[in-house]
């Protein structure tokens, strides 16, 4: 069974390194701009900047997943979706609710659209998306008229840069912040003693005790002083939870559910799924349709976030999101990728940039110094593939 | 005494944790066919990629000697120079290019600098052409050859350099009788005009046919050398060098208890999907019965895999008409899906590329088309899987490091049993094998034998589909033959034989 660890190790060896590599830049950058970088202000920005990248990577890492298909149009999708809800909510005063619905529909219509050419029809993902990227463009600049629409009220704003209310009333700390760390480490351990259970139940080799105690205890810290950290300030920001939810959301969808190994099969060997049984243009289709709801979600957060529908909204946005797949360990070939990593991805990415602002390293640069730390996170992964081969 | 054109001494190659090979010697003479067997890892591979130079000089030990001199072969370009060619099992051929293009692929003929020469491109690839017998233009994409025309296109490759000592890794694997034949054929033709051979191959009974010389290679370690007209050569012989005892009988037996007809279909017809006028299967009626291994013979391109395929929820085809019944009730089967529901499994003749998900690991290759079994909600219990995913692991013997190892690690004996362990774990009634023992060493396809029988034992009913003729007649206990799409005879184990077989193809033709 030791053979089961190592074995598992080397799989997710690139993720592990990832999650170091995060960790060590993260130490760096604190260390190099004196504290600043992990200052409860900075950690709530640091959310916020990055929130509709880390929803965009998810999507595109199923896309990703199925065979190195890249979701080109949700930069524009996104674009498009902020503006069609902008209209609604400023132009026609429609409740911010119903306009956010209605917004996800659109998403959801896009995706069929563009699922229904690349499933059904057989137009190449790379294609049918960078159509859709150029459709989607001219329309948000048509449904825009080349103007930014502004100002969107507070409740729509709230998803993208509010915070959720302390109902205990805490003045100096807040204390909802603090206690919803205690729950997510509760509820962290009682998933962690279960599985270990049921484990032992089937006679299955599990960790060792104290191994299994110090990696719980680590995580657990790592929550509290996360959440603690963020109650020294506003508290707990509403998109954080939204990440969190989808992030457990998808990760028990692709790791635990026959439609999520669906998925990883297809990408491995489309015809050897096909002939197991898996219906192939199903799982491709609903990739793509999932991928342009989580677009329409991105968009209403970021032009939430702004304050403002403007036709350069999500330009580039599909780069980011494709970049922190590969970072976070996808095969460029598909079948091989985690939610996790595409997470972990992204918030490298995102501390790199936040880190560098906050250094003063102008923006010119850090576009330059993300494009290497891809090419890096690539290669390293294509070298220790090779070392594993041979 | 004649001499070695190849003298290959005491060579071993190690990789980590493993000795591939372990003080190998190879002696070829000049103007022979000299055979290469062995079990799969034997070693025969690693020691045509040391003697071609893809393991360079440095990377092994020992000695290789080509006409007498000593060799130190770096990459594949210097062991060209000395006229040694290596035709791999997966052939090297660009399908969207021409015949000329590919023979001159690397090598191409120039006037001046990078400007190539076409017309002494196509002229001299015109005139080996003619050695090997492919009448094809030259201008033809080699995507539209089949497969035996793209192994002499190889060849044809070979000479354009100059052989003079072609190496043929597994040539005949992917070919059918009268293509192998006529390979073999032209491998006695090159050896009179002075080209040495060396073949690697589990065909045993063509080795017997064309090999002078015969080097039994097992576990790393050279066994023997059996010399044409010194040795008895027999298949048996061979084999008992090769698995190290001598094998009784290649075809395990098993009980006969056979039951009622489970399985029928009635008046199946198939088109081209790609063509929807053309008639692939045509009117085709068989059964089988409960505990029965019942056999599908014809050549290649007869349209077994087709037949096999559309039944299987209609993989392959369109316009499928026909009846299929089970157990007297008539079944739908409109998606694979439907297929496993109603208790059919079909192994696929193509392991790598349409049976396994090689990037995966054996757990979720074992349990991936019958994850209903393991899910509640469609959530899926991992504990129960990777039960289940041991389970099998032991009952198949399946060689491995454990569950979680990649399927595209293990040999193709393991990765055979994985795809069998797949579906005797979606509990079939009916299992349609296509080409269950293709590329599988003796001793694996002996164990794969075990396996159907003890399906057949359990009631199951069993279609094989084979394009070794021994095999067949080995295993079934009924034999249906398929030409061109048709049913053109059905025979009983004791009629059964090669000879009776061809007849039927030949008469209907």
């Amino acid at each position: 069974m030791s053979n089961k660890l190592s074995a598992m190790f080397k799989k997710n060896i690139r993720s592990s390194v990832m999650i170091i590599a995060l960790a060590v830049v993260t130490i760096l950058f604190e260390f190099l701009t004196g504290g600043v970088l992990l200052k409860p202000l900075n950690i709530s920005n640091l959310i916020m900047q990055n929130a509709y990248i880390l929803i965009l990577s998810i999507g595109m890492l199923l896309a990703i997943l199925t065979g190195g298909n890249i979701d080109l149009s949700v930069g524009s999708v996104a674009g498009f979706v902020g503006a069609i809800s902008a209209v609604l909510v400023v132009s026609m005063g429609m409740p911010v609710f119903w306009a956010i619905m209605i917004s996800l529909l659109v998403g959801l219509l896009i995706g069929i659209w563009q699922g229904f050419w690349i499933a059904y029809r057989g137009v190449p993902a790379f294609i049918a998306t960078l159509a859709g990227m150029l459709v989607f463009r001219g329309l948000t600049l048509v449904i825009l008229q080349g103007k930014s629409i502004a100002p969107l009220p507070k409740s729509y704003s709230f998803l993208a840069s509010g915070f959720i209310p302390d109902i205990f009333g805490g003045t100096n700390i807040n204390i909802l912040a603090v206690a919803m760390g205690i729950v997510a480490s509760l509820i962290y351990l009682f998933f962690q003693i279960k599985s270990r259970a049921a484990k032992s139940k089937y006679d299955f080799e599990v960790t060792p005790a104290w191994l299994f105690n110090i990696k719980n205890i680590g995580i657990i810290a790592i929550i509290n002083a996360f959440t603690f950290a963020l109650a020294s300030y506003r508290g707990i920001p509403m998109v954080l939870v939204i990440v969190v939810v989808l992030v457990i959301v998808y990760s028990f969808f692709t790791m635990k559910t026959i439609p999520g190994r669906h998925i990883y099969a297809f990408g491995g060997n489309e015809k050897a799924s096909k002939l197991s049984g898996v219906n192939v243009k199903k799982t491709l289709f609903w990739v793509y349709v999932n991928m342009s709801v989580l677009a329409a979600f991105a968009g209403i957060i970021f032009t939430g976030r702004l304050g403002s529908a403007t036709p350069k909204a999500g330009v580039n946005f599909e780069l980011d999101a494709i970049a922190a797949c590969f970072i976070g360990g996808a095969s460029t070939t598909g079948g091989v990728g985690t939610v996790v990593g595409a997470i972990v991805g992204g918030l490298l990415m995102g501390v790199l940039n936040n880190g560098m602002s906050i250094l003063g390293v102008s923006i010119d640069w850090q576009q330059a110094i993300k494009g290497f730390v891809l090419l890096s996170a690539v290669a390293f992964d294509v070298y220790s593939k090779s070392k594993v081969k041979s | 005494m004649e001499r070695y054109v190849l003298e290959m001494r005491n060579i071993t190659k190690e990789f980590p944790g493993v000795k591939a090979l372990d003080n190998v010697n190879l002696k070829v003479k000049e103007h022979q066919i000299h055979a290469l067997v062995g079990e799969n890892g034997a070693g025969k591979s690693t020691l045509m990629n040391v003697l071609s130079g893809v393991y360079g000089h440095g990377t092994y030990d020992g000695e290789i000697f080509v006409n007498g001199e000593l060799c130190e072969f770096k990459g594949i370009k210097e062991s060209e120079a000395k006229g040694i060619a290596i035709i791999h099992q997966e052939l090297a051929l660009v399908s969207t290019l021409s015949i000329a293009e590919n023979v001159f692929l690397g090598n191409e003929q120039v006037k001046t600098g990078i400007v190539i020469d076409w017309d002494m491109t196509r002229n001299k690839t015109k005139e080996m052409m003619k050695k090997v017998g492919l009448t094809e233009h030259i201008d033809m994409h080699v995507g539209e050859l089949g497969m035996g025309k793209q192994q002499l296109v190889e060849i044809v490759k070979a000479l354009s350099k100059d052989v003079k000592l072609l190496i043929l890794d597994e040539p005949t694997a992917a070919l059918n009788d009268e293509d192998s034949d006529h390979l073999l054929n032209l491998l006695l033709e090159l050896k009179g005009q002075g080209i040495t051979s060396i073949i690697i191959s589990h065909k045993l009974n063509e080795i017997t046919k064309v090999a002078d010389e015969i080097t039994v290679i097992r576990d790393g370690h050279t066994i023997e050398t059996l010399v044409k007209g010194v040795d008895e050569i027999t298949e048996d012989r061979i084999i008992k060098g090769m698995v190290g005892r001598p094998m009784v009988d290649r075809f395990p037996r098993r009980s006969l208890k056979i039951g009622e007809v489970i399985f029928e279909v009635k008046n199946w017809n198939v088109h081209d999907p790609k063509d929807d006028s053309k008639l692939k299967i045509k009117d085709v009626s068989f059964n089988t019965r409960k505990g029965e291994v019942v056999g599908l013979a014809g050549l290649m391109g007869a349209g077994r895999t087709e037949l096999a395929m559309s039944l299987f929820g209609r993989s392959y085809g369109s316009k499928i008409t026909g009846t299929v019944m089970k157990n007297g009730v008539e079944i739908k089967l409109h998606s694979v899906k439907d297929a496993i529901k109603n208790g059919i499994a079909y192994t696929t003749e193509d392991r790598k590329s349409a049976g396994l998900i090689l990037s995966d690991d054996i757990r979720h290759n074992i349990t991936l088309a019958s994850l209903d079994k393991l899910s509640k909600n469609l959530v899926i219990d991992e504990n129960e899987e990777i039960k289940v995913a041991e389970e099998y692991r032991k009952k198949l013997r399946i060689k491995s490091s454990g569950i979680f190892q990649r399927a595209g690690d293990l040999s193709g004996g393991n990765q055979q049993k994985i795809v069998f362990s797949k579906w005797i774990f979606s509990d079939p009634d009916v299992l349609i094998l296509d080409e269950p023992t293709r590329g599988i060493d003796v001793g694996a396809k002996y164990e794969i034998y075990s396996v159907i029988n003890e399906l057949a034992e359990h009631g199951k009913t069993i279609l094989m589909i084979s394009s070794e003729m021994p095999e067949l007649l080995g295993m079934c206990d009924r034999i249906y033959v398929l030409n061109e799409g048709q049913i053109v005879g059905e025979l009983t184990s004791e009629d059964a034989s090669q000879e009776n077989i061809m007849t039927c193809i030949m008469q209907s033709n």
